[in-house]
This record gives structure tokens, sequence and C-alpha cells, in this order.
């Protein structure tokens, strides 16, 4: 019997309530007190994180037929609101009085929901209603600042979304016809004696539209052209946010709905992940704007992210290490780019000096920036040791070397960034860095080196 | 009580930062009175410890369960050494700063951070524990060098991050490999000695032992991976040369002690015989590559790859096969080295420091005659020398001796030859240090010498007690020798297994 209860999706009603109600306030309210909406959206995400919270607690269920509460599920909610609740607290400063602040906080909304239902779906028909809530929105914001860089960024994002949007959709279509049914567990159960090769062939279609969405190697393109021509909000959330539920959606993929046994599969991936991670680190080594670096950085984190995923299945370090390294990221990146927001400049030159001007910040950055190198106690570095366990513990010892040696390649770029903050000479960034962001820049950093003493309590839990 | 010593500078660091604009004085007698307190506590928990051959102090909290890894610590008479000197080493490091170095309060807070990462690191029980110490001690360094070195400061300090990183991370990938190969998975230090892991695939043991062994030369620093070490050495202010050559390099060999020998029995006698030619190499190639220095840092931090090469060797051997009683005086006397190296060392790099003040150089050959110009100054680094050399009566000799009598001892034509070996080693550093002395502190005055003043009374205060602590040790080493004797012969035991 189909369980169609929708208290099980109380967290993401409380994210599309706030969604449409604050659309429809926005609409009524002067551009003076359009903050309402802000404080409204904020509401609604910490109303979602409770209830995910709550929800957490209870055992595993499909409901709808197409959506699993289970720990990713759990963690993709929680990490997805908390993460879109630190972007509304760094809009807070740019965005005040904006013309179009409402809407903004509404796509915002619309893009976390479709990021949760990413992760969520154990359905391929869901799975791409998902991939377009996440994404549309995000091509508008993309293009929000209605200036050239923003407007290319924006149409580079739609252009490459929507190509493997359809290669995507055709990946859909031949795995139905495949495996008889849209369902992950049909699916389990439908294409073990499906011809491997076109099974093969769908499996890569529909890789391309989640590697978009998890921003890597091939499809990783749009990533530097959006982080530097987006507004700078906008670059922290669609290189933290949309990559949680495409991460999330591989997992479950690949463990729900792959049949079992397909040795095919890690050996993909973790070409991928290598593939990824070496490209990105070494195409941030020349960056000279902050917000490139940041972007190959992900870029690079993706690759790691994606040695989780090619171990799926065959090691228990998989799935733990997967959330927490999820968790970690989103925590450290948005650290990082909350302190470029308070900066308010892009140039590396811009930061030199910071560690005088204003230290604690300059400390914050530095703590995320070594965080996202992986250096203990950082979140991120539990989760770097969760990713290596996993791969040596997967048999693939090559790939958890790939991944050491590209760890110390980053430190590079990384120091880069760090050496002109303890300069004496004074770069020039904003005298008083913007305050919201300022504080979120040390709440990350905080909550990264918390989260990381403290990993025992969320890995016990998960 | 032992995490109060660990934690203790971390909290007057901490103190410091959260003080609004405190006066240069107040800082730096801050940064005093804290070590000092440390030092006391490490001195009571050594007293507490007697010549017990367990573990004392004992504290265990969990931290990450799903992993089995815990906030393990303990100490026993290879980590109490350790822990003493690294006590005294940044106290003396805080004494000698009185003279101030810019941005006074960042520099001691760092220095109290670099002290609770090393005391942990020595008192750490648990292999994540340990790792998070170890590559925290990265961090906490590469600031000090690249903020307050001089020189191609920058370079030097991103050599040293990035070398030293990759070292760590091939220790991450064989802790790793130990936890896979316990059953049941465990990061515990204990427990992985108790019951070593991997012992039943000889070949994933010698591969995690190759990972290990790789990220602890690199730290060591053992030739052919130690080409961070002489730039970082040279660029890092006085203090930051102290500590990392004191301390920092300490962390290699410990965990040599500590970790590969007892947890990697199987595997260690296997490649003993690698050991002992790396180690016999380090002694060589260090002890001939520092004769040929003209910088006075270069050739202090090339004969570190000296001293530390005859850890390794004496490690090594006693991983061959031996006489019992040979292989523990092995361990004693590498023991013994490495809190020897730290004192002698940190006194000549603090000596160096003293130099640089004055005249902004290092080269030997444009000093001469300082004993006319710095009498005091010149008899403290005449004992360094001597001391560093193994002059009987001072603690260097106290450990080579050790180790040559261990090595030799063993038994065996191929221990013979390689104890033969490494034998030069010793003459090629004392003609070095006597050509030192001869080119600096006797002969006519260069170029340099009038700048250089005697030494002041900080300077005085902070490099005697290191040497009379050589001295001490070098007339009774009895104190020390009987903490570590149970632990040498507990490690010997362990590897014979």
């Amino acid at each position: 019997m189909t369980r169609e209860n929708p208290a099980d999706l109380l967290p993401e009603l409380c994210v599309l309530g706030t969604a449409v109600t604050g659309l429809l306030t926005g609409s009524f309210l002067p551009r003076t007190r359009q903050w309402i909406v802000a404080v409204l959206c904020g509401t609604g995400l910490v109303a979602g994180l409770v209830t995910a919270g709550l929800a957490a607690r209870r055992a595993d269920l499909t409901t709808f037929d197409a959506f699993m509460l289970d720990p990713l599920t759990h963690v993709t909610r929680i990490v997805v609101t908390a993460a879109t609740l630190l972007v509304i607290g760094l809009a807070a400063g740019p965005l005040r009085g904006h013309r179009r602040e409402s809407e903004f906080h509404t796509l915002l909304m619309l893009a976390a929901l479709g990021t949760i239902v990413l992760g969520a779906a154990s359905d391929l028909l869901v799975l791409v209603a998902a991939y377009l809530l996440a994404g549309i929105p995000g091509y508008v914001l993309a293009g929000f600042g209605k200036d050239a860089p923003g407007t290319e960024a924006a149409l580079k994002y739609y252009l490459m979304g929507a190509f493997l949007g359809i290669l995507m959709l055709a990946g859909v279509t031949l795995l139905f016809g495949l495996g008889r049914g849209t369902s992950y567990e049909t699916l389990a159960a439908g294409l073990g004696t499906a011809p491997g090769g076109a099974v093969a062939v769908g499996v890569v279609l529909l890789l391309a539209g989640l590697m978009f969405k998890a921003g890597a190697v091939p499809a990783h393109f749009w990533v530097p052209d959006v982080t530097e021509g987006a507004p700078r909000v906008v670059a922290a959330f669609v290189t933290t946010v949309p990559k949680i539920g495409a991460f999330a959606a591989l997992y479950r993929f690949a463990v729900q709905a792959l049949p079992p046994g397909r040795d095919d599969w890690p050996l993909l991936v973790a070409v991928i992940a290598a593939a990824t991670m070496t490209l990105g680190n070494l195409a941030a080594f020349a960056q000279r704007n902050v917000r490139r670096l940041l972007a190959y950085s992900t870029i690079g984190q993706a690759g790691y992210l994606l040695v989780p995923i090619a171990m799926a299945g065959r090691t228990d370090l998989a799935e733990p290490a997967l959330l927490f390294y999820l968790a970690g990221y989103a925590v450290t990146n948005l650290g990082a780019f909350a302190a470029v927001i308070a900066v308010g400049r892009d140039d590396l030159l811009a930061y030199t000096g910071l560690a005088r001007r204003s230290p604690l910040l300059a400390v914050s950055l530095v703590v995320c920036l070594l965080g996202l190198v992986g250096t203990p106690p950082t979140a991120v570095f539990v989760g770097k040791l969760l990713i290596f366990g996993a791969a040596l513990d997967g048999h693939y010892t090559w790939l958890a070397v790939a991944a050491a040696v590209n760890s110390v390649a980053s430190v590079f770029y990384y120091l880069r960034w760090i050496v002109p903050m303890m300069r004496r000479r004074d770069g020039g960034g904003e005298r008083r860095p913007a305050p919201s962001a300022r504080w979120i820049a040390y709440a990350a950093a905080g909550g990264s080196l918390v989260l990381g003493i403290g990993a025992g309590i969320p890995l016990a839990i998960g | 009580m032992l995490s109060l010593v660990i934690f203790l500078p971390l909290a007057a660091a901490l103190g410091l930062c959260a003080v609004p604009a405190p006066g240069a004085r107040t800082v730096v007698w801050t940064w005093i009175v804290a070590c000092a307190a440390d030092l006391a506590l490490v001195i009571a928990l050594w007293i507490g410890h007697g010549n017990g051959g367990g573990i004392s102090y004992e504290e265990k909290v969990r931290w990450i369960p799903s992993v089995r890894a815990a906030y393990h610590i303990g100490v026993d008479g290879l980590s109490l050494p350790l822990l003493a000197l690294t006590a005294l080493l940044f106290l003396v490091c805080a004494i000698y700063s009185l003279r101030r170095p810019p941005q006074v309060r960042a520099f001691a807070v760092l220095f109290l951070f670099l002290q609770t990462v090393s005391s942990g690191l020595f008192a750490a029980l648990d292999l994540l524990l340990f790792f998070v110490f170890f590559d925290l001690s990265i961090v906490g360094m590469y600031f000090v060098i690249a903020g307050w070195g001089h020189g191609d400061r920058t370079r030097s300090a991103l050599k040293f991050f990035l070398y030293t990183f990759l070292g760590s991370l091939a220790l991450l990938l064989g802790f790793i490999g130990l936890y896979l190969g316990a059953e049941p998975h465990t990061f515990d230090m204990v427990e992985l000695t108790r019951t070593p892991a991997l012992a039943g695939s000889p070949g994933l043991a010698g591969l995690v032992l190759l990972a290990i062994g790789l990220g602890l030369a690199i730290k060591t620093p053992a030739v052919p991976f130690h080409t961070w070490l002489p730039p970082a050495h040279t660029d890092a202010p006085a203090a930051g040369s102290a500590i990392l050559a004191g301390i920092l390099l300490k962390m290699g060999t410990y965990g040599l002690i500590r970790i590969a020998m007892p947890m990697l029995p199987d595997a260690w006698r296997r490649y003993a015989w690698a050991i002992i030619i790396l180690g016999l190499v380090s002694v060589l190639y260090g002890a001939l590559v520092a004769f040929a220095q003209e910088d006075l840092k270069r050739l202090i931090a090339y004969t570190s790859v000296n001293h530390m090469g005859y850890i390794v060797l004496a490690l090594g051997a006693a991983g061959a096969a031996g006489e019992q009683a040979a292989r523990r005086l092995a361990v004693t006397g590498a023991v013994t080295q490495m809190v020897s190296h730290g004192l002698i060392t940190g006194a000549l790099f603090l000596l160096s420091g003293v130099l640089y003040d004055r005249a902004h150089g290092y080269d030997m050959g444009r000093f001469g005659g300082l004993a006319r110009a710095a009498p005091v100054f010149s008899g403290l680094v005449a004992l360094g020398a001597f001391a560093s050399l193994g002059l009987p009566g001072l603690s260097g000799f106290i450990a080579e001796f050790q180790i040559f009598t261990g090595v030799i001892g063993g038994g065996g034509p191929g221990l013979v030859v390689a104890g033969a070996l490494a034998i030069p080693g010793i003459l090629i550093t004392a003609a070095l240090f006597l050509r030192l002395l001869h080119r600096a502190v006797l002969g006519p005055p260069g170029e340099l010498t009038s700048q250089v003043t005697d030494v002041r009374r900080s300077e005085l205060a902070a490099v005697a007690p290191l040497l009379a602590l050589s001295a001490a040790i070098g007339v009774a080493p009895r104190f020390l020798l009987d903490v570590i004797e149970p632990v040498s012969s507990a490690v010997v035991a362990l590897v014979a297994r």
C-alpha cells in the first residue's frame, strides 16, 4: 500500500509555502519594506530545518512512491536549508532595498526546494523535475545583476544546463525502456537482465545532467564564469547548494537503482573524480581573481566528493564520507565566500594586509581556506579522512593517492591567497567590511571547527 | 592533569588574543609565565610517573565513535623526556623573545599554539589525534617562517609546507591502512600495539609501512627527503629554527618508535636493512654537506640531518636480528639522542640568531676573532659545538656512544660494517665544528666582527639552561636513562614479536 502522507514532506512544504507567500507578499510591499520577505523566507527555512531535524529521528520509509526518507534525504534537507539560511544572511547587506529583493529570495527558496527534491527523489521522472526546479531559478539568479558579465554567466549556465538536461532526459528515456519503469526499485530489478551496453549508455547520459549540477568534469565549464560573473551572493549559492542535491542524487542512484554487481560504475566515476580534482586544482593555480580561484577550488572539491560516489555500495564508509563531506564543504565554502563578500573585492591584491585591517575576518578566511585544504581539526578534514578510508577500503588505492596528491597541490593556491593577508602593506579593500557578511564568515569558520572537533556526534546519529 | 599541560599554552594564547591591545612587555611576560607553569607541570608529571614501564596519566574521551577514534592521551618513558624538552625549549624561546620581535602578540600566540600542538603530539595515544597535531604543527610553523623569517621566506615557507604536507598525507593514508587492517577497525594506538594489524598480509603491511615511513622520513628528515630543511631553517627566525629543529623534527623519529615499530613489527624487521641504509646515508651525507657550508645556519641544519640519521640508524638496527641487550641500548641511545639534539641544536640556532641580530648575516667567512669581541658568546658557541660533535661529558656523547655500542654490539657482520661506516660521520662533524670555531671564533677579526656585541642577559638566560642541561645529562645521565630504559626494552620486545 502506497504511503501518501503530506506530513512526511513537511520541510519541503515549509520551503515551498514561504516561497509562494514571499512572492505574494513581496508584490504588495513597498520597496523599502521588502526585507519582510527575507525575514519570512528565513523563518520558513528555520521551520524547514527544525522539521527536517525532527523527521531525521524516524525510521526509513518511502512516501508518494518517489520520495525516500532516509539519512541521505535527512542530511540533504538539513544541509540545504542551513546553507540557504546562511546565503539569505549574506544577501542581507548587498540586497537591502534592491528593486527585486523579494524575487531574489523567492528564487533562492525554489532552487533550494529543487535541490532537496533532487537528493530525495527515488524515481527518474521526479529526478528530472527536480533538476529543472533546482536549475531554472539558478539561471535567473546568475543574471540577476542585469550587467554584461552576469548576462554572459546566465546564458552560459542556461545553455549548458539545457543541453545536458536534454541528454539526461534521453538517458532517462533509455533507462525507462530498458528497466520497464522509472522508480529505482523497478530499475534495480529490471536493469539486471537488460543488455549491458545499452544500460551503460543510459547511465552515462543520465550522469551528464547530474555532473552538470555537481560541477564535475567535463560539465564544469559554467562554474568559473558563473562564479565570476554573477553577483557574489549568487555565486556563493550556486557553487554550494545545488551540488549537495546532485551528489545525494548520484549516490542514491548508484545504491538504489543500479543492479548490484556492476563493476563499470566505480571505475567510470573514479576516473571522472580523478580528472575533476586534478583539473580543478591545476586550473586554480594561475588565478588572480579570488572568485575564479574559489570556482576552480569548488571543482576540485567536487572531485573529492565523487570518490564516495564511486565507492557507493563497496564500503560502509562511503555514505558517512559523502554526507559529512557535504556538510563540511557547504559551511566552509560559504565561509570563504562570506569573507569575499565582506571584503567586497575580487582581486588577490585587495587582500593584502587584511590581517591588520580586520584580524578576525582574516583568521576566519584562513580557517576556511585551510579547511578546504583539509587541515585538521576542521570539518572537511574529517570528511577527507572518511573519503580516503572509503577509497582504500573499496580497494581503489590509486584514487586515494590521487586525492592525497591533489590535496597537496591545492595548498599552493590557497596559500597564494593567505600569504598577502599577512603583509604589512594595505591592499585597500573596503574600510568597513559589510557587517552581516563578516559575522557569517566568523560563524562559518567557527562552525567548520565545531563540526570537525565535534564530528563524533553527527556521525554517531547518522 | 595531562590535558592541562597540553592546553595551558593554548588557553594563554586565547587569553592574549582576548585582551585588547596589551603592551609588548605584558605579552612577553605572560608568555614566559605560561611556559614556566607548563614546565613545572611537566616536571610534576615526571616525578609522578617515576621509572615504571606503563602508561600513566591516561585520559580517554570518545571523539568520533563511528570510526573508533578517541581523545586518548597518556605518557610513558618515551613521551615524558620529549614533553619535558618541549616545555623547556618553548620556555627558552619565550625568554629569548624578551628582545621583542615585531608584532610580538601574534608571535607569542603562534608559539603558544605550537607548544600545545607539540605537547599534544607527544602525549597522543590515538592515531587520528596524533595526525591532527602533526598536521597543525606544519601550519603553525608555516606562519612562523612566512611571517617572521628573513631572506626568501615566502618561498622557503611554501616549500616547507608543501613538502611536509605531502608527508603528512602519506602518513594519513598509512594510518587509514592500519585502521582498516585492524580487527575490529580502530585508531587506538594501545590496541593497535597490543594486536598488530595486518599480521596476516605481509604485502599490505609493507605498503602501510612505506606510507608511514615516507611521512615520518620527510619530517625527520632522512636523506633524500631533506631538501625542505635547509631553506626553512635558513629563513626562519632564530626561535622558529630552534623549535623546528628541536621539537618538530623529533615528531618524525618519535612516530617511528611509537607507531611504526610496535604496530608493524614484521614489516619493520623485514625492511630493517632499508631503514639502516637510510640512516647511514643521512649520517654521511648530512655530515659531508654540512662540511661544505659557508652559511652558519645551513651548516647547523645539515648537522641536524646527520644527527637525526643516527637515530634512524639505531632504530633500524633495533629491528635487525641481534643481541637483545644491544638492541635495547640502541633504542635508548636513539631516545637520548632526540633529547640531546633538541637541547644542543636549539642552543646553536638561538646563538646564530644572536649573530644575525647584530650583523644580519650568517656567513662564517665574514666573521672572525669573535672570542675577543664577544667572549661569553664565543664560549657558548664553543660549548654548543663540542656538545654537538659528541665530546664526552656532554649529552651528545652519551647518546651517540649508546647508539654505536647498540648497533655494533648487535652482532652480525652487517651491523658491524654499518656501525663502522657511520663512525666517519662523527669525524666529519668534529672537523666541521672545529673549522667553524677556527674561522669564526678565533683568528683575525672579519669584516662583520666589529658589529658583534656580546650576548645580552635575556639571550644568556635562554641559551645557558640548554647547554647546562646537556652537560648535566653528559655527566649524570641516570635520571634520563632510568625513564627511557623500560620503554626501550618494551619496544624491542614488541618488535621481536
